[in-house]
């Protein structure tokens, strides 16, 4: 590169440390890699306070838009915009192809096993993946034996997280197979984008996302439940309450299905029906966005009035279509993670295109040991929790937290797991008004119907905390737009 | 469509409705207290109060600014501005997946106006501006809506709720102004009785269009004719009627179920009495009880509405 840009480009960059781990924009040497360097140079190039005015008008739509979360504890909630990182994240085509073909391949396994477990459990009868790993998983359904589900798909809807380690390498560090979030985020995120930086977005040639609610509407028609050929799709939200409302809203809104809550709908004779103005109308498929415990209180958690009296019993009957099934969380309990290279081998005769992280299993004498000996150098998770919650991350964690930690895998074992503390990628972010590193994860939303089908991208989250390793937007994290590139 | 969203959809409109209908009146009654030699301030206030439904939190207390600023600002006072406001946006969203991004967007500026420091700050200096700017921003709203919905039965629902609003608000405003329409103050000057004329008129936006029917020669007989029995203003009880009634066709046209008799006899009802007596009958029997029937039978048909379309028994809909 000329001396002229990298001057100005310096001028730009807060404190940019490159260490040994992964910075999506820039090498170890300090070289902007090939395909950020457009980017780079434009940045560069913006008059003063340019990128400073683009992000507050950025800001102002977030707010006008509702696309806000709040936050409670006063007589009215306090609205927030969800934090968001202007510049953008790329990713070459070369990149995305192997992230598409390993996505494609571990929902398919995912799916598979789903079925097995569910069936004739021959993946446990060959001692591929241990029983009591499975018949001890919380989110087991038994109800689910033997119950036949439209086209055998489990699973239509994933979202999985995949993190960059210091090689270079993606690999799966979990599997979202119950209610996965944040798509509307990536959805908003490209339209924001596309009014911040026009020229730069179609100079670079990104492949677009915009079809995502399209599809989905698609997937979700093609299980339709057999002599239903205009179904009625509807999305069922736990309500206005829920974290992620907005996205429900966003989804039905963009698909021209009905959003319903639990209350709007009543069983009759095992048909879901939904009281509208002219009367019941019967329901088809339902898009499920509340947890298996919250569906239906007669078979599930009986305190629950999210849900629909008598759902799972027109469910099991075939008349209706839930999607996720009932029963997927088995598959993303972070312990039954550790076996999917292991279920790619055993259904596909594959070897996993995108690898795992080392996880011990904590159920296991001498893997226990270990952990227990190198608390300060782990992560620690429990095994069904999700958003960040039930974790220690123990190179930051004090003696107090890592005592109670142990105290609590020795007391209940198998709800624990630990990895290694990853050293994962970080990508260049707007902190005041200096470009900073911070680590960044992706999450792709995979769709599963009469076809896989994935949008190329996904949501990038990023910590934003400086030196934070947790992206969940309940704990401080924040998103970025993802650039797939057609080259 | 959904129960649950047209109830939203109406309650969203009626709330705006409402809040447009505390900021106009509000803005008139404060400027009605520039002349002082008309009614008292405390009396005008004790009229605004009863006009509005004599919400609690509203008793003369001497403060007026402080009880007008409650009055916008409030979010527990069910009259306020602010409650209203509140309600709307919370009822849409609810339903945010039924209506426009830009009716969803306009009513969200409302909200973080109302709840800006700044439009706090600009109340101590000019209370109209801020009542002027906020019936600004109702009106964009509505005017979105009209533009950027499809006019089916969720527009429908939107305006079902607005016109319901609207003829409760209007007769409650008539009957409580009424007698000093009829029965002015001895002692009252000609000129003061003129601008509370104004006043009523000015509540209902509705003076520039009396006077294109009527000129400027106000008479308390017209104003009343014109405020209860005008066929083509919007503002007009008999007027807010015929939409009411056009809304509830529409809706059972779209696909809503066909209407009880019940609430059909109700409409017509209401329907008749605004639209084939003149306002010489009213007179000469007694206009309040008049109007007192008329808001009589509104909460009647919104019950009917409430209970038909949104809150039916499974059985009563299983069996059809």
């Amino acid at each position: 590169m000329s001396a002229g840009p990298s001057e100005e480009l310096d001028s730009l960059y807060g404190d940019y440390p490159l260490d040994q781990a992964f910075d999506e924009m820039r090498t170890a040497d300090g070289e902007v890699r090939p395909h950020y360097r457009a980017l780079a140079e434009t940045l560069a190039r913006l008059p003063e306070n340019e990128l400073q005015r683009r992000k507050q008008s950025a800001d102002l739509s977030f707010l006008t838009q509702g696309i806000t979360f709040t936050v409670y504890g006063r007589d009215e909630g306090t609205e927030r915009i969800f934090p968001y990182d202007l510049i953008p994240r790329l990713i070459t085509a070369q990149e995305w192809d192997r992230i598409e073909r390993g996505l494609t391949q571990r929902i398919t396994a995912l799916n598979l096993f789903l079925r097995d477990v569910y069936s004739d459990a021959k993946i446990l009868n060959d001692r591929v993946v241990p029983r009591e790993l499975v018949y001890s998983c919380k989110h087991y359904r038994r109800q689910m034996r033997g119950l036949q589900v439209p086209r055998n798909v489990y699973i239509a809807v994933m979202g999985s997280d995949l993190l960059r380690l210091n090689t270079g390498e993606f690999v799966v560090l979990e599997d979202n197979l119950r209610v996965p979030s944040g798509v509307s985020y990536m959805l908003t995120n490209r339209r924001v984008m596309k009014r911040t930086f026009p020229q730069l977005f179609h100079s670079y040639g990104v492949q677009p996302i915009e079809h995502y609610p399209q599809m989905l509407l698609t997937t979700l028609r093609s299980l339709a439940p057999e002599g239903r050929p205009e179904p009625n799709i509807v999305l069922l939200t736990p309500g206005v309450f829920n974290s992620a409302y907005f996205e429900h809203t966003y989804l039905a809104r963009q698909m021209g299905i009905d959003l319903v809550e639990g209350r709007d709908l009543v069983t009759h004779d095992n048909v879901v029906y939904m009281r509208t103005t002219g009367g019941l109308k019967r329901v088809d498929v339902i898009y499920r966005r509340v947890d298996d415990d919250f569906s239906d209180p007669l078979v599930f958690r009986a305190d629950s009035a999210l849900g629909c009296t008598g759902l799972f019993n027109a469910y099991r009957a075939g008349n209706v279509t839930v999607t996720n099934a009932f029963g997927t969380g088995l598959a993303d309990d972070k312990a039954v993670y550790a076996y999917v290279p292991d279920m790619i081998r055993y259904y596909l005769n594959e070897d996993a295109i995108l690898p795992n992280v080392k996880t011990y299993l904590l159920g296991e004498e001498m893997e226990r040991r270990h952990v227990l000996a190198n608390l300060d150098k782990l992560v620690v998770k429990a095994v069904g929790e999700s958003g960040g919650y039930g974790m220690l991350i123990g190179p930051h964690s004090t003696a107090r937290q890592r005592e109670e930690f142990a105290r609590q895998i020795e007391a209940n074992p198998r709800n624990y797991i630990a990895q290694p503390t990853l050293d994962f990628s970080r990508a260049p972010c707007l902190i005041g008004d200096r470009l900073e590193p911070r680590h960044v994860d992706l999450r792709p939303y995979i769709l599963f119907g009469d076809k896989v089908n994935i949008v190329p991208g996904g949501l990038t989250r990023v910590a934003l905390e400086k030196g934070s390793l947790v992206v969940n937007s309940s704990q401080g994290g924040g998103s970025k737009d993802t650039w797939v590139l057609e080259q | 469509m959904l129960s649950r969203v047209a109830d939203s959809l109406y309650w969203m409109s009626r709330y705006l409705e409402r809040a447009e209908n505390t900021a106009r009146q509000l803005d008139v009654t404060m400027s009605l207290m520039l002349d002082p030699g008309g009614a008292s301030a405390e009396i005008r206030w004790q009229r605004l109060a009863a006009a509005l439904g004599k919400p609690a939190g509203m008793e003369w207390n001497g403060d007026l600014d402080a009880m007008a600023r409650t009055l916008v600002f409030d979010h527990l006072n069910h009259a306020a501005v602010t409650f209203c406001l509140n309600g709307a946006r919370e009822n849409a969203r609810q339903v945010r997946e039924e209506i426009s991004s830009e009716q969803w967007q306009r009513l969200n500026r409302l909200y973080h106006q109302i709840h800006s420091p700044h439009t706090q700050a600009q109340f101590r200096s000019s209370i109209n501006d801020v009542l002027a700017s906020l019936l600004d921003g109702i009106h964009l709203f509505k005017g979105v809506s009209d533009t950027t919905m499809i006019h089916g039965q969720g527009w429908q629902f939107i305006r079902l709720g607005r016109y319901m609003e609207r003829a409760y608000a209007s007769a409650t405003l008539l009957e409580v102004y009424q007698p000093d329409l009829f029965h002015p103050q001895e002692r009252e000057h000609s000129g003061y009785h003129y601008l509370e004329m104004v006043g009523l008129l000015r509540c209902c936006t509705s003076f520039e269009a009396y006077c294109q029917v009527y000129t400027a020669d106000l008479s308390s007989d017209r104003i009343l004719e014109f405020l209860l029995l005008n066929r083509d203003f919007p503002h007009a009880i008999r007027y807010c009627v015929d939409c009411i009634r056009d809304a509830i066709d529409n809706i059972q046209r779209t696909g809503g179920r066909r209407l009880p008799e019940e609430l059909t006899a109700v409409i017509g009802r209401l329907h008749a009495m605004l639209g084939y007596t003149t306002i010489g009958e009213i007179l000469a029997g007694d206009p309040a009880v008049f109007l007192h029937t008329i808001r009589e039978h509104c909460m009647r048909v919104h019950d009917l509405v409430y209970r038909y379309y949104v809150h039916y028994s499974i059985q009563s809909a299983l069996a059809v």
